[in-house]
């Protein structure tokens, strides 16, 4: 188990340092620069503000010394917003994002794993159809339509609840609400699917044989087996969800990184545009190893070498 | 050489025809039952067709220009001054720039997957054929690629060459072909060891021709059921794109942008909201239940 976390980190570094490297020569090679938007500044300044974050020397030779500094955990200065550094960005956003990103989450796999659960017992029953048609329907309308109908019926005819921003706990409905609803479509369905096939399977027939109860069949031995492509599919979207949606913060102006990011890429604020693909692409490789963890503790025959 | 190649391809090409009439009944048969079959996919298969000839043909029949403005028509209602569904903010008719939108929206969709398809087929078979470090080469790119945000590619596609029509549909391709790799590449993994592999093999054909002539054609049920399920996909991703004011530019439009400005003046016109959004969860839902009955029809294990 150790050696295998160690092998994974191990790989996950060279997976890193290719995402950061094709990142940033992506991002130097968009035309214009941090300094270079709406008002034109007088050249001497251009050439000294770029002087001091080191934008005058080398492609090749800013990109080791960026390596430099982040091997060392210095994502560095923010070169849009004065005396702000990348991490004090991320740091505003990202709980933001990561509180709305979790609700979601779990409303997301509690919701739908109980009605995924729930098709799949009463197959090819009136509910199970239900099920299967919000499902089908969670997918196909986007959160940008949700979201828009929700705050028009919700906040501005009835008034219940803030439009936007970030006022206190009951702004976090709306957006949360949003975000779920995809979350337990996909859920759902993957839960039924995953439940169907175990449920046919010998071993839940030799459960049944041996006269458990219906209650421990479901939960302790088919359940176990039926969240194994649930357990794959939830790390990628994991991390995905709490880096922000970045629909979903500009629909309801919240302050969460995925807006912040979108901002400092029209911006060209390298550093912070920089500073969030590092953070997103750790997030997804740790999360897709924590899910691979999982499999191997619930699956025996995924035991980790 | 390319005879002495194609020879045998095209031998066992015949053959298996012949097998298929002795059986009469092939996979391919049994798939298009089962697939009629399916209520709601052929529902979906009907409403699909009706969308794309009214997106085809539509634009051409009704009374108004999609980038005609019109003063006295702002903010016009639902069938008021001839306007079906309405006019927006600055007096256009809402009919014939969703059908404009939905023609833009389902060329993106169509566009875009085919790039996602041919990128994806190739590397996955490449990857797979080959194997070895080749394979685990091409794979690790594909994972360093699924780890990037998907929104940051296109952003910076999009400020690199400016904001090209034909870039979203290469933009959005390039980015949606990685699942479809991966499916090629593990599909082809099983069909390599397959003894009509084999025996390509020993009549001398190369590797290129094998991939082409024998693995791609033995690709086709999972390919189509993905590509199914990829055009909503692509959809979705350029709308999520012209939300964010970096798909497609004014007077020209898509659905997404529909949605988007309909969302900005919800509160005086709802109409320009509700409209766009229907017929975008309409066509999406098309989609997804023609894939999904696809599925069924081709792999029916898990029905």
């Amino acid at each position: 188990m150790i050696r295998f976390l160690l092998r994974r980190l191990l790989v996950a570094m060279p997976t890193l340092l290719l995402v950061v490297t094709i990142a940033f020569f992506m991002m130097r090679a968009a035309p214009g620069g941090p300094f270079a938007s709406n008002r034109k500044l007088p050249p001497e300044v251009e050439h000294n503000l770029e002087a001091k974050y080191g934008l005058d020397q080398p492609l090749g030779v800013q990109y080791l010394t960026y390596l430099g500094h982040v091997a060392h955990g210095d994502l560095g200065p923010s070169l849009k917003y004065q005396d702000r550094s990348v991490l004090d960005i991320i740091r505003e956003g990202f709980p933001t994002s990561l509180r709305l990103g979790l609700s979601a989450l779990i409303i997301g796999g509690v919701v739908g794993m109980s009605l995924g659960v729930a098709g799949a017992l009463r197959r090819n029953s009136p509910g199970d159809y239900l099920v299967t048609t919000l499902a089908i329907l969670g997918v196909c309308i986007p959160t940008f339509v949700t979201a828009p109908l929700l705050i028009l019926v919700f906040a501005s005819s009835l008034g219940w609840l803030p439009t936007g921003g970030l006022s206190d706990i009951r702004s976090y409905i709306l957006p949360v609400v949003v975000l779920a609803l995809p979350q337990i479509a996909i859920i759902s369905r993957l839960t039924r699917s995953g439940m169907v096939e175990v449920l046919g399977s010998n071993y839940v027939r030799t459960a049944r044989a041996k006269g458990l109860p219906e209650r421990s069949i479901v939960l302790n031995h088919a359940l176990r087996a039926a969240v194994l492509p649930l357990v794959s599919y939830l790390g990628p979207a994991a991390a995905g969800l709490i880096t922000g949606s970045l629909v979903v913060e500009k629909i309801f102006t919240l302050p969460g990184l995925g807006r912040a990011f979108v901002v400092s890429a029209l911006q060209r604020d390298y550093t912070v545009v920089m500073g969030v693909v590092i953070l997103y692409a750790s997030l997804v490789i740790g999360l897709n190893l924590v899910a691979e963890v999982i499999q191997s503790a619930l699956d025996p025959r995924m035991r980790l070498s | 050489m390319t005879g002495a190649v194609l020879a045998p391809g095209s031998r066992e090409g015949a053959q298996a025809m012949q097998t298929a009439a002795l059986k009469g009944r092939s996979l391919w048969d049994d798939a298009r039952r089962r697939l009629a079959r399916n209520r709601a996919a052929m529902i979906s298969l009907v409403l699909l067709a009706a969308l794309v000839a009214a997106a085809a043909v539509g634009p051409y029949l009704t009374p108004y220009a999609f980038d005609q403005i019109s003063k006295d028509d702002v903010w016009a209602p639902p069938l008021v001054h001839g306007h079906l569904l309405g006019a927006d903010s600055l007096g256009r008719d809402l009919l014939c720039r969703l059908l404009i939108g939905l023609r833009v929206s389902l060329a993106i969709g169509v566009v875009a997957s085919a790039v996602s398809l041919i990128i994806g087929v190739a590397w996955g078979a490449t990857a797979g054929y080959v194997g070895g470090w080749l394979d685990e080469l091409m794979m690790r790119f594909v994972d360093v690629l699924y780890s990037l945000p998907f929104i940051f590619f296109v952003i910076l596609l999009m400020v690199t060459f400016g904001r090209n029509f034909i870039l979203i549909f290469l933009a959005i391709g390039a980015v949606e072909w990685l699942t479809m790799a991966r499916i090629v590449r593990a599909q082809t993994l099983s069909l390599k060891h397959m003894e009509f592999v084999e025996a390509a093999r020993a009549a001398g054909l190369g590797g290129a021709a094998i991939i082409r002539r024998h693995i791609v054609p033995n690709l086709l049920g999972p390919v189509v059921v993905y590509v199914t399920l990829t055009i909503p996909g692509v959809i979705l991703a350029e709308s999520f794109l012209s939300f964010l004011g970096m798909g497609v530019q004014e007077p020209l439009t898509s659905l997404g942008a529909l949605i988007s400005a309909g969302a900005v003046s919800m509160d005086q016109a709802p109409w320009l909201l509700i409209f766009p959004s229907l017929t975008m969860v309409g066509t999406l839902m098309a989609f997804n239940l023609i894939g999904d009955g696809l599925r069924d029809a081709i792999d029916p294990k898990d029905r």
